[in-house]
């Protein structure tokens, strides 16, 4: 047996506390290349920030992250990134092909214009997520679903090799959802890394292979088939998982 | 009566009035709505003077009310378009009105006594000039319509108390007991408004911002309770104004201006040094816990790996430094308080939990 | 027509003109992201808490240097919002308290000094409301030279870095998680909308100086969904309201500048929520009645031809109140309305209607999908 890969994404023992507050406690983490991996957990155990601390927009109060065995700062090219849809104004006076080339603007670096090479990566983009008809709509001129489409096309027009995607299917219709998944595996099956904020247990099994079990402390992570087990749900969630997956996700 | 017990007591009173509603703003996040109101009941005295020419008319006083009130209504509807955010509507609204308010004030200077600076220093030390009597007192009339106003406003708090409270801290549960918010909103804003027209004269419209907010703002940071927080900016806004008025005479300059000074000293103070929510006994606590919650986290840290194959590196002491990201001082620091505290023990380089030490872990790691 | 062709070609009124104009622009084009950021009333703050610095700049250096008083003016300016972001972080009090605080205690720190200083034999005619209200006639060509230095170099700097600014105003995790400086770039922008609101103090005045970054830009923003567009849209309004404003004050007696600029800015930005093409109220409410008259027209159309759809001659006159009978009424526009589209026409004296051809066959293909009742 060889040299185990490098992780794509190392946490090790990250703490976050908030005004003393501890939201996550002592979390280590490995995601092995090339998975496409979900963080599920209940309400406030520190999913997003869990996202955010390792993509260094939450100050950790202790513990590191590498990112293909460097540290952040010298691997942001690698990332890309999804924020919650929630967390941004709709109503700014941009269009979605705006939008999209925001995902050029940290390679063409200071000064620089987007000009007709952005232009098209960004068409492209769009057309995967199946929004060439939208690009010149105003943003809050989109549904949910179109929104969050176009989010993941500014990420895809990163084109990066480790995805952060915090909660891509809150609010979005199912036909959204089926073709962010197929994204999302087409990417995995590209040798990217995913890394996915996900609420619903039901689908969990279907959309992802990899899984992280969170509720303030890293409960578990593995495969899915493995850790996804009734024992651990319940440790995660304080027994209410079983009824979740029967349920079919009744969080949503 | 004399000229310094005159202003003195006109400046208490109208500080008073001033904080007990500001506390009900500050409470339900609409501070900004006093800068609002206090701004454009200028214009409201303006029009109420140009209808009764008289500006000692009680209509004066409702009519210029209304315009406060309207500016509340006009920000509401602003908001109703949805072409704009509560921010810009308020920063819409008041300017135009007031802008109105000096245009007209200027354009008629001369024949009115009313003048532009006047709107914004107050003239405080003229309210002992212009006397009524009552009960055979000589009082001054500034004095007396800013006590009626802290009388209206003593006896809305004390009457609505219960559904005041409710209505702050839990607004669902007060409409669902059949409060009505709306209501309450306008009876507030009303009393803003009569309360900004009242001490008009007195302050001026900036500085009753001053009034209306740090006073109050400076109480929460020392109370518990609603009841409290109203004793406390009253009292402290009374301070203020007193402290403000000595001030003034101290190096003969602008009353109003002082007292607004006043005001933000006894807030910088409050800030500083109140008792638990001080920036200073913040600092102390903070200074206290310093090493604390990194022993804590070094506890759990601790207990995750224990027992485990990588506990060897994850909790030898020599890489603590290095697996929590700490300074090496730090973590060295941070291990001598941990078992000083007897949470942790050393064996063979390793770092160990105590039975206590495990009972902090596993308590903190339950309760998140 | 007369009085404005003289007061046009007088070289201090040009002047001033000028200055007002260039400082409505950038007023109104960095108002855009202070709107967009929600920072409208951060500016009235900063616009109130920089008299003090000015008050100080003045007793310090005793003259009315432009450049010394902007600079005293931006570090007041400055002060105050660095202790409203304090406040908010270290204590339970929220932005609007923390903004009311600073505003209020900085004026009426600003104005105790200013009293003091008005009387020192030095002061000269530095006059109150000059300072409160602005008076853009006092302006002199140093002034103006001083507000087009330092207006441009806003303006470039918000050239340079457009870009960033827009990723920081719209998404500013995103634009940290790419590995921007978001925390620099953020102290940058405000700096700029500062230095925006410092500029137009002596036309405009501390009191109202806020207005003319928020008028211009809430205005802009209801003509155009991008960026580029409602910024200089934005810069237009503000300057069109400094060069309006200035110019009403200098013609007009007793007429002061600040309250006339914001009038103007305020009654255009009122004008663009009532009347702005695709945002405004009105065009809005049209739209939404001519959709209803489109609604209400097809419905008739199909009640006309239902009433004839077996009836061997399809176009035999109705009475329009029939249609009551399937609980339509018929108003007479709407009928009118249809007489113009030509699928319907008067017929006889008692005001029957029938269907046309062209009415008979655009009602079946409408109907199309239906099945017959």
């Amino acid at each position: 047996m060889g040299d185990p890969p490098v992780p794509a994404i190392r946490v090790e023992d990250i703490t976050v506390a908030y005004r003393e507050n501890p939201v996550l406690w002592d979390v280590d983490l490995e995601v092995p290349p090339g998975v496409l991996m979900a963080i599920v957990g209940p309400n406030g155990a520190g999913k997003t920030t869990l996202l955010k601390s390792i993509l260094g927009l939450v100050r950790p109060a202790a513990g590191r992250v590498f990112i293909k065995g460097e540290p952040l700062s010298r691997q942001r090219r690698l990332i890309g990134y999804v924020p919650q849809r929630s967390s941004v104004d709709w109503d700014f006076p941009t269009t979605a092909l705006d939008v999209v080339m925001m995902g050029r603007y940290s390679e063409l670096g200071w000064f620089r214009r987007p000009g007709r090479r952005e232009r098209e990566l960004a068409m492209q983009a769009l057309e995967r997520v199946g929004m060439t008809d939208f690009a010149n709509r105003q943003i809050s001129q989109l549904s949910g679903g179109q929104q969050q489409r176009v989010f993941l096309a500014r990420a895809l027009v990163q084109d990066s090799e480790i995805y952060f995607l915090d909660e891509p299917f809150a609010g979005v219709d199912v036909t959204t959802e089926k073709a962010i998944v197929a994204i999302l595996k087409e990417l995995r099956d590209r040798g990217r890394t995913l890394l996915v904020v996900h609420h619903d247990l039901s689908t969990l099994a279907e959309y992802f292979d990899w899984v992280l079990l969170l509720n303030v402390r890293a409960i578990a992570a593995g495969p899915v088939a493995t850790t996804a087990t009734p024992e651990l749900l319940a440790m995660t969630y304080g027994g209410r998982s079983a009824y979740l997956m029967n349920q079919g996700g009744a969080e949503h | 009566m004399n000229v310094e017990l005159s202003i003195l007591l006109t400046a208490v009173s109208v500080a008073i009035g001033c904080s007990l509603v500001g506390t009900l703003l500050v409470l339900r996040r609409m501070s900004l709505i006093s800068d609002a109101i206090s701004h454009s009941v200028l214009l409201g005295i303006v029009l109420a003077f140009l209808a009764t020419r008289d500006l000692n008319s009680p209509w004066l006083l409702l009519g210029a009310a209304a315009v406060g009130v309207l500016t509340v209504v006009l920000i509401q509807l602003l908001l109703g378009t949805r072409r704009l955010r509560e921010d810009s509507a308020i920063g819409l609204v008041f300017p135009l009105l007031f802008s109105i308010g000096v245009i007209l004030i200027t354009r008629m200077a001369g024949d009115v006594h009313l003048d532009s600076d006047a709107v914004l220093l107050g003239e405080l030390g003229f309210v002992w000039m212009d006397t009524a009597s009552l009960l055979g007192m000589e009082l001054p009339r500034s004095f007396l319509l800013s006590s009626a106003v802290l009388l209206a406003n003593l006896l809305f708090v004390v009457l609505c108390y219960k559904e005041l409270k409710l209505s702050i801290f839990d607004a669902g549960l007060a409409a669902s007991l059949g409060f009505s918010p709306l209501l309450l909103h306008y009876l507030l804003v009303s009393l803003v408004s009569v309360t900004a027209v009242a001490s008009f004269d007195a302050v001026g419209s900036i500085l009753m911002v001053a009034l209306m907010i740090a006073p109050p703002a400076a109480a929460w940071l020392l109370s518990r309770s609603l009841a409290q927080m109203l004793g406390w900016s009253a009292l402290l806004a009374s301070l203020s104004a007193v402290g403000g008025y000595y001030l003034a005479v101290r190096i003969d300059s602008n009353i109003a201006g002082c007292i607004a000074a006043s005001c933000g000293i006894c807030f910088l103070l409050c800030w500083l040094l109140a008792p638990e929510r001080g920036l200073i006994s913040r600092w102390l606590q903070q200074a206290e816990q310093r090493l604390l919650f990194p022993a804590q986290m070094l506890a759990v840290h601790i207990a995750n790996h224990e027992g485990r194959p990588e506990e060897p590196v994850e909790c030898h002491s020599g890489n603590i430094a290095e697996h929590m990201h700490w300074q090496q001082q730090f973590a060295d620091e941070v291990v001598a308080y941990a078992r000083q505290h007897r949470m942790l023990r050393e064996q063979e380089g390793i770092l160990r939990l105590t039975e206590e030490g495990r009972g902090i872990a596993e308590k903190l790691m339950l309760h998140g | 027509m007369d009085a404005l062709g003289s007061l046009l070609s007088d070289f201090t009124v040009r002047t001033v003109m000028l200055g007002c104009a260039l400082l409505g622009f950038t007023a109104g084009a960095l108002g855009v992201f202070a709107l967009l950021r929600r920072q409208s009333l951060l500016g009235d703050a900063i616009s109130h808490a920089a008299l003090p610095g000015v008050a100080i700049a003045f007793l310090l250096s005793g003259s009315r240097d432009p450049l010394v008083l902007v600079l005293g003016a931006l570090a007041s300016g400055w002060l105050g919002t660095l202790l409203v972001s304090a406040i908010t972080r270290s204590t339970r009090l929220r932005e609007d308290s923390a903004l009311g605080i600073v505003l209020s205690v900085f004026f009426g720190i600003g104005l105790v000094i200013l009293v003091i200083v008005n009387r020192l034999p030095t002061a000269g005619k530095a006059g109150l409301s000059t300072f409160l209200f602005g008076n853009a006639s006092t302006m002199l060509t140093r002034d103006v030279w001083t507000i087009c230095l330092l207006g441009l170099a806003c303006l470039c700097c918000l050239a340079l870095f457009w870009k960033e600014f827009k990723l920081i105003s719209f998404d500013p995790q995103f634009a940290a998680s790419t590995g921007l400086p978001e925390r620099m770039l953020d102290t940058t922008l405000t700096t700029l909308i500062v230095l925006a609101i410092v500029i137009g103090l002596q036309a405009v005045g501390v009191v109202l100086m806020s207005a003319l970054v928020v008028a211009p830009a809430a205005a802009a923003r209801q003509f155009s969904d991008k960026l580029l567009n409602v910024v200089l849209l934005g810069g237009l309004f503000g300057a069109l309201s400094g060069i309006g404003g200035a110019m009403l004050s200098a013609s007009v007696e007793k007429l002061p500048t600040g309250p006339v600029i914001v009038v103007l800015a305020s009654v255009l930005t009122l004008l663009a929520i009532l009347l702005a093409p695709h945002r405004g109220l009105l065009p809005d409410w049209l739209r939404h009645l001519a959709s209803r008259r489109r609604i209400e027209t097809r419905r008739i159309l199909q009640a006309l031809y239902r009433l004839v759809e077996s009836d061997p001659d399809p176009f035999r006159p109705h009475d329009p109140n029939a249609l009551q009978a399937v609980g339509l009424k018929a108003a007479r526009s709407t009928l009118a309305v249809m007489v113009d589209l030509g699928w319907v026409e008067y017929s006889g004296e008692r005001g029957w209607v029938r269907l046309t051809a062209e009415g008979w066959e655009e009602a079946r293909r409408s109907i199309g999908g239906e099945l017959p009742a």
